[in-house]
């Protein structure tokens, strides 16, 4: 396996307040990465910082070989990297498919009109959506809300996808549903890096897991060894379920 | 394709009949009424690039067309250019300058950049008004031997109405052509939500700037070929706030958003209000008339005309658009 | 060189009236997020509202800010009945054009009764003389009157309490609107208030300089300028920028045209807005 992205020594500091110290770790091709932590553990902001949103005060990314630091958002998508937002951002005055388009014609692979169309088509298809393609955005349940935010996304043709707690808010159906379809995005090719506090699902998709908490990783290892991690279990006490989620979970 | 659009059909038939309605009869006092309906278009549907398609208030945007208005008479009547020459270097510049300037300002969001807006036409009128070369407060005469190489001012005439509603087509095709491109994808995305599009991939500040420039060129065309018509400018009568303001009320009226739409506001409010500034009775409150107007559709139809076409009658979209 | 200081001193008291304007123009902005375009306007309707109250009584022009205040408080409440209440919380398109079409209908109106064509307010408070410079008492009583004004203005948001529940729902509306205030009351006093200093600055200004119903465009861009030096929605801090911007205005006439000052103001706008996003004075936060 080879590095798809390594994060070295990233900070962000907010007025006085150090959002995220001091973080490495990398992602390998084909993984599914876990991002965990609790509430203000500067997970948001570590995937602002991936993906050009917030510049590093200090530190260093790379991308599928090139250096990324202090890219803005829109050329980090040309090279491949796409995300979702934890809260959803449709464009409301346009349909499903216009949605869809826009992240088809501008993504990595920068497609023409005609092109993005018949992509954004294929990517509805795949995330159960095409029978809502010309519905406004607006209009949509936040569970397909949801969903077009990762076919958005997806139709950039990315290599990584960063998904910003997609499962928050669904019901156990549509949280199944979305499980399986993370699965087939992996499974076609494309790595996943994923914010999550539905704990049982992160730890049944995650290859492996990265936890944050007061803006600084406490561990990075498979699901099993971050369950036991002294770390890991102190930074959610207090949260008592948690940790028995954690462990069930595993 | 553009070219199986209905609407893009409409534009050509709708130029025709302006060419063809005042020749008739050699009418020139339709003349007269036609170009004022055809620059408002040009206006309108210029700004609605910015407004309609980005989601930015130009409050400024007669700007371009001052401007455009006094580098072109400055080359055709002082330096003698030929009109069209001159025309299309005025729009060349304005743009340009546009791009500059657009770059600078257009990092301003939302409000900030109406407000901006504001200040660049507060600006250049200031800067005009102590410019010597355009004859400060003065401003400039066209002299009448620049009517010669046209064949005299009555065809210069003619020919100056015939250029403005070329462009006044190419106005209508332009922003029918960027509301059907990858571009004006873009732009409608930046409308929605400037944030997201960014992180979808979209450009947002390269195109903005872009937009604002294109959206400057024809309007400084338009301006040089009217001030060159009208025979002199000055740094008042060349950046009306007024009708700089008036544009805004067109464009929501006839329907922001939509190139019909502004094409229809453009033309019913050039009517209305030159009805109103010839009747003895109401030509005092055309201004009022206007701003309760715009209240009226801000609030009850902010779509417009043409959005509540689309509501009565959701084919139509399919037609218009 | 004495003769900068007494132009900057100008300045200074003129600069106090811009700082009162730019207040009003600050609190709406402030508070409901609304960018009032109705301000150039108000501004023109207190100039002429003191034209009118000082023709007819003939009293010291000074004292008539008291009843303008009143009025301007009225007519404030009318308008955000008419145009702003539907658009708060809406695009800023909407609040943009809804109090533009305001402005267009106060000032057509104005346009058809008063024409376009200068008036001004025939009194004056005798000056002061040091050395060979006479200030003079116009410009002195304004800028006092400005002071008090703003320092009213201050008291009540401080101390009264209408004026904490204003600052409240500046700060957050929906925490306000938990704690039980009625945010539509308190955006509607707070609008009045920003439309009646509005007003109360335009009628000093009427004491100082010739106007016209377009004057008030001037003092709007101006207003702009303050505001975004001071940082938005800080009512006091628009009052000493203005003074500044009035200071900068009295450093630079003796050397260059009037007519070069709005390009000056302009790129002040921009450059303090793309170099301080949050005013001069405001804080940096996350």
């Amino acid at each position: 396996m080879t590095a798809l992205l390594e994060v070295q020594g990233v900070s962000k500091r907010f007025g006085g307040l150090q959002a995220v110290g001091d973080v490495s770790f990398t992602l390998q091709e084909g993984e599914i990465l876990g991002l965990i932590g609790p509430n203000g553990a500067g997970k948001t902001t570590l995937f602002n910082l991936v993906n050009g949103v917030y510049k590093t005060d200090t530190g260093s990314i790379i991308f599928s070989g090139k250096n990324i630091t202090g890219r803005s958002p829109d050329q980090v998508v040309h090279l491949g990297l796409a995300r979702t937002h934890q809260i959803v951002r449709p464009l409301n005055g346009m349909s499903v498919l216009e949605n869809v388009i826009v992240g088809a014609c501008y993504g990595r692979e920068y497609q023409s009109l005609r092109a993005a169309r018949a992509t954004a088509l294929e990517v509805l298809e795949q995330v159960g959506m095409a029978s809502r393609a010309n519905s406004p955005a607006h209009s949509l349940t936040l569970a397909f809300k949801k969903r077009l935010e990762v076919a958005r996304a997806l139709a950039a043709r990315p290599k990584l996808l960063l998904l910003d707690e997609v499962l928050a808010g669904l019901n156990p159906t549509e949280i199944a549903q979305m499980i399986d379809l993370i699965r087939k995005i992996r499974d076609s090719g494309v790595s996943v890096f994923m914010i999550e506090h539905v704990m049982q699902a992160i730890m049944n998709l995650s290859d492996r897991i990265l936890v944050l908490n007061l803006g600084h990783k406490i561990a990075e290892a498979p699901p099993a060894e971050v369950v036991k991690n002294p770390d890991v279990v102190e930074a959610y006490l207090g949260f008592p379920d948690i940790v028995d989620k954690l462990r069930g979970a595993s | 394709m553009i070219l199986r659009r209905p609407l893009l059909w409409l534009i050509l038939a709708l130029a025709a009949l302006f060419v063809w309605l005042p020749l008739r009869n050699h009418d020139v006092a339709l003349r007269e009424d036609l170009i004022l309906v055809a620059v408002a278009i040009i206006l309108t549907s210029n700004l609605n690039l910015m407004i309609g398609y980005t989601g930015y208030v130009n409050f400024g945007h007669i700007v371009f067309y001052g401007l455009g208005g006094y580098v072109g008479l400055y080359l055709a009547t002082v330096l003698n250019w030929n009109l069209i020459v001159a025309a299309l270097i005025a729009g060349v510049t304005v743009s340009v300058l546009a791009l500059l300037f657009g770059l600078g300002i257009l990092r301003l969001r939302g409000a900030y950049f109406a407000l901006a807006t504001i200040g660049v036409l507060v600006a250049v009128q200031a800067f005009v008004a102590n410019f010597e070369p355009w004859g400060r407060s003065t401003g400039m005469y066209v002299s009448f031997a620049s009517y010669a190489p046209l064949g005299g001012a009555r065809r210069a005439l003619w020919i100056t109405y015939y250029l403005i509603i070329g462009v006044m087509a190419l106005s209508l095709v332009l922003s029918l052509g960027i509301r059907r491109s990858k571009f004006g994808l873009g732009l409608f995305a930046i409308r929605e939500d400037e944030d997201a599009a960014i992180v979808l991939g979209v450009n947002a500040t390269v195109y903005k700037a872009i937009i604002y420039s294109v959206s400057a060129f024809l309007p400084a065309v338009a301006g040089a070929l009217m001030f060159f018509k009208n025979g002199m400018i000055d740094p008042s009568i060349a950046f009306e706030y007024m009708l700089s303001l008036e544009g805004i009320v067109m464009l929501m009226l006839g329907g922001q958003g939509t190139v019909a739409g502004s094409a229809l506001g453009g033309a019913l409010y050039e009517r209305l209000r030159s009805y109103l500034l010839t009747s003895p009775r109401l030509s005092e409150f055309h201004l009022v008339i206007a701003g309760a107007l715009l209240l009226l559709v801000v609030r009850l139809a902010p779509g417009g005309l043409i959005g509540w076409l689309y509501r009565l009658v959701p084919r139509s979209r399919e037609v218009v658009e | 060189m004495s003769g900068i200081l007494a132009s900057m001193i100008d300045g200074l008291l003129i600069g106090s009236v811009y700082g009162l304007a730019a207040m009003g123009l600050s609190l709406i902005w402030g508070v409901m997020d609304v960018i009032n375009l109705t301000h150039g306007s108000m501004i023109a309707l207190g100039m002429f509202g003191m034209y009118l109250l000082f023709s007819a009584t003939a009293s010291n022009a000074y004292f008539l800010l008291a009843p303008l205040i009143v009025v301007g408080l009225v007519l404030g409440i009318i308008v955000y009945w008419l145009a702003v209440n539907w658009v708060v919380d809406r695009p800023i398109l909407m609040s943009l054009l809804s109090t533009f079409a305001v402005n267009m209908v106060v000032i057509g109106l104005g346009t058809a009764i008063w024409s376009t064509s200068p008036y001004n307010v025939n009194f004056s408070v005798p000056g002061i003389t040091v050395g060979e410079y006479t200030f003079t008492g116009n410009h002195i009583a304004a800028a006092s009157s400005a002071v008090v004004i703003a320092l009213l203005l201050e008291l009540f948001l401080r101390r009264t309490r209408a004026g904490k529940a204003i600052r409240a729902v500046a700060d957050n509306r929906a925490a306000a609107e938990l704690m039980g205030i009625s945010s539509t009351r308190v955006l509607m006093v707070a609008f009045a208030i920003g439309i009646a200093l509005a007003m109360a600055s335009g009628a000093l200004v009427s004491t100082l300089f010739p106007f016209t119903i377009l004057s008030g465009a001037g003092y709007q861009l101006k207003s702009f300028v303050v505001t975004v030096l001071a940082g938005l929605g800080k009512p006091f801090g628009a009052l000493i920028a203005g003074v500044l911007l009035g200071l900068l205005e009295g450093a630079v006439s003796p050397f260059i045209a009037v007519s070069w000052i709005p390009l000056i103001e302009f790129g002040l706008f921009v450059v303090v807005l793309i170099a301080f996003p949050r005013g001069i004075f405001g804080k940096a936060t996350a």
